[in-house]
């Protein structure tokens, strides 16, 4: 079978060229299909019996998580793996960090072992900016605060291209806590961007003002609901939020019983939605809070699907980024 | 960039796939374990046209698939601009089976050697032959196509072209000559 993108688009040349991955926000339509488009191509890698491309081979990425994550880090690590690069983990709690090092002291040294790119986690927004101005390799934003996330946003734009076949004018519900959500601020960038309608629900307490400014700026493409059955009904797609608790320094809401009532997903409560609808969350899961155990376990439930296209994304974004010289 | 020679036009093109298809099946008594794998982009339908003509001689069609090989290009890191990054597929399982690689120019070896290392990724064939519609020359490796419709001899300086009517607008091979 032959793909028709690949008929019509230049055969050598894609539009991305860039240094490093900060956010959604500065990417073009044309990057993201870019890198959705080059993920759909690694996929396959990983389902073969030796799951290893020689395409990075000498290349050295570093894991540097200044918060707990198993998911994005193993992602990584494996993607970096997967493309024959050489990949280090740093934590903060085994690093120099715990001994006091400041950001830019860690940055220095790490640049002086010269890696190709470095993927970055911090619970401040705005660090990965702040180290690609002082390293020359590549940053990856793996999160950062409650800014963003952009390779989750990614993933998760991906398998849901990959269930309907495109994003443009499908009805997509963001519940939860939209507040603390870096996830939620950067698939809101990409599923407005790529044409998708996106309503989002939760406590008023966990929506910040500053998505006022988005609504107006949304030209329509984004609204708030003050209730999650009015998110969901007739949605395309429903993607769940975890409650950050860790994040959570007030009361936002009276307590996580209610919080289940008022704003878990059940079943019962996807009956409004499509009939096709699927149900998406980046984890980790709070089984019986943000969402029931048996919505998780369900066949709408695409939560594991999103783990697996983690790699297939990540290892794009890597390539795009380090596997040739820029020009 | 101009025209040189002409080296086959369309009706060419489909005698030289069918002696290649004959010969295929004739060195290999048959299609079975046989799986025909195009290197992208016109070794895909190359390898799609060889396996019609095997069914037409043979009454079975061979599996077919693709291979991209950027991510084993041993130029991947100097090449310049992002190149694109398609989708192989092998449908069949590798391992035991003869395995003809098809594309359509053999010229420094260095895209067969990566589909080689490509291939064997997959599982261990247990044989690989390579048919090219042109062979033109200026080896690098040391890579031998076991099946040729044409040899072309040509200089550095010239680009032997394959359009086929699947991504071109005509259906022929011709010599161009760069400035």
């Amino acid at each position: 079978m032959i793909r028709a993108g690949s008929c019509t688009r230049s055969a050598t040349e894609m539009p991305f060229n860039r240094k490093d991955l900060l956010g959604i926000r500065e990417l073009s339509v044309e990057e993201i299909t870019t890198i959705l488009d080059t993920a759909e191509s690694f996929k396959e890698v990983s389902a073969r019996s030796i799951k290893k491309v020689p395409a990075l081979r000498g290349k050295t990425v570093i894991n540097l998580f200044f918060e707990a994550s198993t998911r994005t880090r193993t992602s990584f690590e494996l993607a970096a793996k997967r493309l024959s690069a050489d990949a280090v983990n740093i934590s903060t709690s085994t690093s120099s960090v715990s001994k006091g090092e400041s950001l830019i002291d860690t940055a220095q040294n790490l640049q002086a072992m010269s890696p190709d790119a470095i993927v970055i986690r911090h619970p401040s927004p705005g660090v990965p900016q702040q180290l690609s101005r002082l390293v020359s390799a590549s940053i990856i934003n793996g999160g950062d605060g409650a800014h963003e996330h952009p390779t989750q946003a990614l993933l998760d734009a991906f398998t849901i291209r990959e269930h309907k076949g495109q994003i443009g004018g499908l009805q997509i519900a963001i519940v939860g806590d939209i507040m603390h959500s870096r996830v939620a601020r950067s698939n809101v960038h990409l599923l407005t961007r790529l044409g998708a309608h996106v309503r989002i629900a939760g406590p008023r307490t966990l929506i910040p003002v500053a998505y006022d400014r988005l609504i107006e700026n949304s030209e329509g493409s984004l609204t708030i609901c003050d209730h999650i059955d009015e998110a969901i009904a007739g949605s395309d797609v429903v993607m769940m939020l975890r409650i950050q608790r860790e994040r959570m320094s007030d009361a936002f809401f009276p307590s996580l019983k209610e919080y289940s009532i008022q704003y878990g997903l059940t079943l019962r409560r996807l009956e409004t939605a499509a009939s096709d609808c699927i149900v998406m969350h980046p984890g980790p899961v709070n089984r019986g809070v943000e969402i029931s155990s048996d919505v998780v376990d369900s066949a709408r439930s695409l939560i594991l699907d999103q783990v697996t296209n983690g790699v297939a994304v990540r290892m794009a974004i890597l390539f795009l980024l380090i596997g040739s010289e820029a020009q | 960039m101009k025209l040189k020679t002409h080296v086959m036009d369309a009706a060419g093109i489909n005698r030289a796939l069918s002696r290649l298809a004959s010969q295929i099946v004739e060195r290999n008594v048959g299609t079975s374990d046989l799986l025909l794998v195009g290197i992208r982009r016109r070794g895909v339908p190359l390898a799609e046209r060889i396996a019609d003509k095997i069914e037409q001689f043979e009454g079975v069609r061979p599996p077919t698939g693709q291979l991209d090989i950027t991510l084993y290009r041993d130029d991947l890191s100097t090449i310049g601009p992002r190149p694109v990054v398609n989708k192989t597929d092998i449908p069949a399982d590798v391992t035991d089976s003869t395995i003809v690689l098809v594309d359509d120019v053999l010229y420094t070896g260095r895209t067969v050697r990566a589909a080689m290392d490509e291939l064997v990724d997959f599982g261990r064939p247990r044989r690989v032959e390579l048919a090219v519609l042109i062979d033109r020359g200026h080896r690098e490796l040391p890579i031998q196509a076991d099946y040729v419709g044409k040899d072309v001899q040509t200089t550095d300086n010239e680009i032997v072209k394959v359009m086929l009517k699947d991504y071109d607008e005509d259906e022929q091979v011709i010599v161009v000559e760069t400035d």
